[in-house]
């Protein structure tokens, strides 16, 4: 039945379609020359607005990931941080000169994603099978203790007990708290991207506009895959799991493994995103990803309403520029006081992440099956369902 | 020092640390028994009772000096009381605030709650007393016993700090228990434990019953943090997190819901984070007792002595 309503559409709003297609082009066109705009703000004000942008989105691309994990199947995973540090320090170790490996940007990015999951699995594959809380707990320990793992892992020495016979020694992985630098950049047919300014005096593309474009794509492509996932069988599989997952066990979806895809294939995209974090800040210490980095995602995946994609967006696109240019920048700069503002405002996310969970748990820009299940206890059931 | 001593003193540091997560696994496992909950603030309440209990040596002008004689016993049992209460209200607070409204809501939500309260709070003591280091001065006299009272000739060092630290724990769980197994109240969370709705049924406040969990896991949690910073001086707005952390692997190694195992769990990682310290070296004890926590949810997540509680879905 959806499958005929979602084929009649077109012919019935064959207008409606082409508005959608210009509304589309409009935004392409939009994003191509924001840049532009935002480096003549830049100049006028003295901010240094694409950089922390370019983080912004990228944390909304972590947000899409973390979507998955949290949205869809309904696990609280609290150390998304992990992944993403595991992502940029295996996009470290493989391009950093000093360890002599030096592959591609685009060999490794795709080796971060899948390291990412084998130890998303590692941790998933216990835990998941009991309940929630566990995984919660589990995954906000393994999000602590792997930064200071990665500081640990400069001076790495094994010796066979009781002899003098060392299987490694002294071997700098990480280079522990001095962090690695520089990371390999990505090279698109000869042009390393974020390297040097391109393009004539008036359209100027410098080093954080090619980041820019090469963010937004990736975010587009996973924008893509996470929507096309959502009305997907395993997608939809992930859902009822999370609205009940005895129900979902009786119609034949194994909890574990479905469990396991969504924590799994969110750890990969973390991983995904972190070597391109890594690449584009060019040094990378363990102190980049503290719990602060998880617990914004956090943030952002449920003010702005878990299981929404075009809410996760809109809201990570809110929050980010909210914490990283209004916060970080403006107020301290130009209102009195400001800083204290500043120096509160973790204290004043988790007050609002409570806020939030009691009056309106479904978030912002909810999903309508979210919003339904939050409101279970509000919900009159009608005599008899019009199904037909 | 010869080998005999090295792990007689670790067996020693193994006791006084167990003595400390075995207090702070005692408030996870209540609360867990109760109304099935992680209280991830528990670990920074615990916190909560180093720094006020810090605060009201020096609000009682102990100036961070020793203590000795009269002074001692009256202004240590009053700043213990103290830092006992206000730890206790503050847990009760964090339960009113941020996980009643949400009793009957799904899973998820009071989980997410419970970590913001955490996060929230430790913010608060960054921004109270600094995110840097704090120093917990030597309030309480440090008398080595076993040189000094006891006159061995040994290389191991137990000081009145190290008994402080067990002096107090081992009481206050044994009153626990009495008071669990011997009281009206105590009676009554053992219900609420085992079928909330029935106990309600029967009459029983369930909402004061979480109350006096919360309360009691609170002060439990102040009175180890206090007596954490009279035995290792020093600690940070983020030591809860760590204390936590090894707390509930404790819980969960006992068999979380489980007041008895909680307390052995407490003390079996306080030896396995002193062998690792020892043995292994200070900055992997993190994951090795990680590496525990994960071993037990794989192979016995019901823990040591504990029933099938953790399996329901």
């Amino acid at each position: 039945m959806t499958k005929q309503t979602k084929r009649q559409a077109p012919k019935n709003n064959a207008r409606s379609e082409l508005q959608k297609r210009v509304l589309f082009g409009l935004i392409l066109i939009g994003l191509f020359v924001l840049p532009q705009f935002i480096r003549v703000f830049e100049r006028a004000t003295d901010l240094s607005i694409l950089i922390t942008l370019n983080v912004g989105l990228l944390f909304v691309v972590l947000a899409l990931g973390l979507n998955i994990v949290v949205g869809f199947a309904g696990l609280l995973d609290l150390g998304y941080a992990a992944f993403f540090a595991i992502g940029a320090y295996t996009m470290g170790i493989f391009t950093w000169p000093n360890l002599g490996i030096q592959w591609s940007f685009w060999v490794v990015i795709w080796i971060s994603a899948v390291v990412s999951a084998i130890f998303g699995m590692i941790i998933g594959a216990p835990t998941l099978r009991l309940r929630g809380d566990y995984l919660a707990i589990v995954t906000l320990a393994f999000g602590e203790i792997v930064p200071r793992i990665i500081r640990e892992l400069w001076k790495i020495t094994i010796k066979i007990p009781f002899t003098n016979i060392y299987i490694i020694k002294d071997f700098n992985l990480t280079n522990g708290p001095q962090g690695m630098n520089p990371v390999g950049r990505p090279n698109i047919f000869g042009f390393e991207v974020g390297s040097t300014a391109i393009g004539p005096a008036w359209f100027r593309i410098t080093p954080p506009m090619q980041w820019y474009f090469l963010i937004i794509i990736v975010g587009a492509l996973v924008l893509f895959a996470t929507y096309r996932l959502e009305h997907s069988r395993l997608g939809r599989a992930w859902m009822a799991i999370r609205e009940d997952e005895t129900a979902a066990d009786a119609m034949g979806v194994d909890p574990v493994r479905t469990k396991l895809l969504a924590f799994a294939l969110g750890a990969s995209l973390s991983g995904f995103a972190g070597s391109i974090y890594g690449a584009m800040i060019q040094a990378i210490f363990p102190e980049l990803f503290s719990f602060l980095v998880s617990i914004f995602l956090i943030i952002i995946v449920i003010v702005s309403g878990m299981g929404n994609i075009w809410g996760v967006l809109t809201g990570g696109l809110l929050i980010a520029f909210f914490d990283r240019v209004l916060l970080a920048q403006v107020v301290p700069q130009y209102i009195p006081g400001g800083d204290v503002l500043q120096q509160w405002r973790w204290v004043m996310y988790a007050a609002g992440l409570i806020a939030v969970m009691i009056l309106r748990p479904e978030g912002l820009f909810p999903s309508a099956a979210r919003q339904a299940e939050f409101h279970a206890e509000e919900e009159i059931i009608p005599e008899e369902n019009d199904t037909t | 020092m010869s080998s005999t001593d090295i792990i007689l003193q670790q067996l020693l540091n193994g006791l006084t640390i167990g003595s400390y997560l075995a207090m702070i696994a005692l408030g996870y496992t209540m609360v867990y028994g109760i109304i099935e909950l992680i209280n991830f603030a528990h670990g920074d309440v615990f916190t909560a009772g180093f720094l006020i209990s810090l605060t009201l040596f020096e609000w009682f002008g102990a100036g961070g000096k020793t203590l000795t004689g009269f002074r001692l016993v009256w202004m240590f049992t009053l700043v213990l009381i103290l830092t006992m209460l206000a730890c206790g209200i503050i847990n009760v607070i964090v339960d009113r605030i941020a996980y009643k409204p949400l009793r009957k809501a799904p899973r998820l939500a009071p989980l997410i709650t419970a970590v913001a309260a955490s996060f929230a709070l430790e913010n608060i003591y960054a921004n109270w007393k600094g995110p840097s280091q704090i120093f917990y001065p030597d309030y309480f006299p440090r008398v080595d016993i076993l040189h000094n009272w006891l006159h061995l000739n040994t290389t191991v060092l137990f000081t009145t700090q190290d008994a402080l630290l067990i002096g107090l724990t081992i009481p206050m769980m044994l009153g626990l228990r009495l008071f669990i197994q011997r009281t009206k109240l105590g009676k009554a969370m053992r219900a609420t434990a085992q079928n909330a709705a029935a106990a309600s049924i029967m009459g029983i406040d369930v909402e004061r019953v979480i109350m006096t969990t919360f309360f009691i896991g609170g002060a439990l949690a102040g009175a180890a943090g206090m007596a954490f910073g009279n035995f290792l001086h020093t600690g940070r707005y983020l030591m809860g997190f760590d204390a936590g952390l090894f707390a509930f692997t404790a819980a969960v190694l006992g068999g979380i819901g489980n007041i008895t195992g909680a307390v052995l769990g407490g003390f079996l990682i306080g030896f396995l984070k002193v062998f690792s310290d020892q043995w292994i070296g200070g900055q992997w004890t993190r994951a090795f007792i990680f590496t525990i926590l994960i071993l037990v949810l794989v192979f016995r997540p019901q823990g040591l002595v504990g029933e099938d509680e953790a399996e329901k879905a």
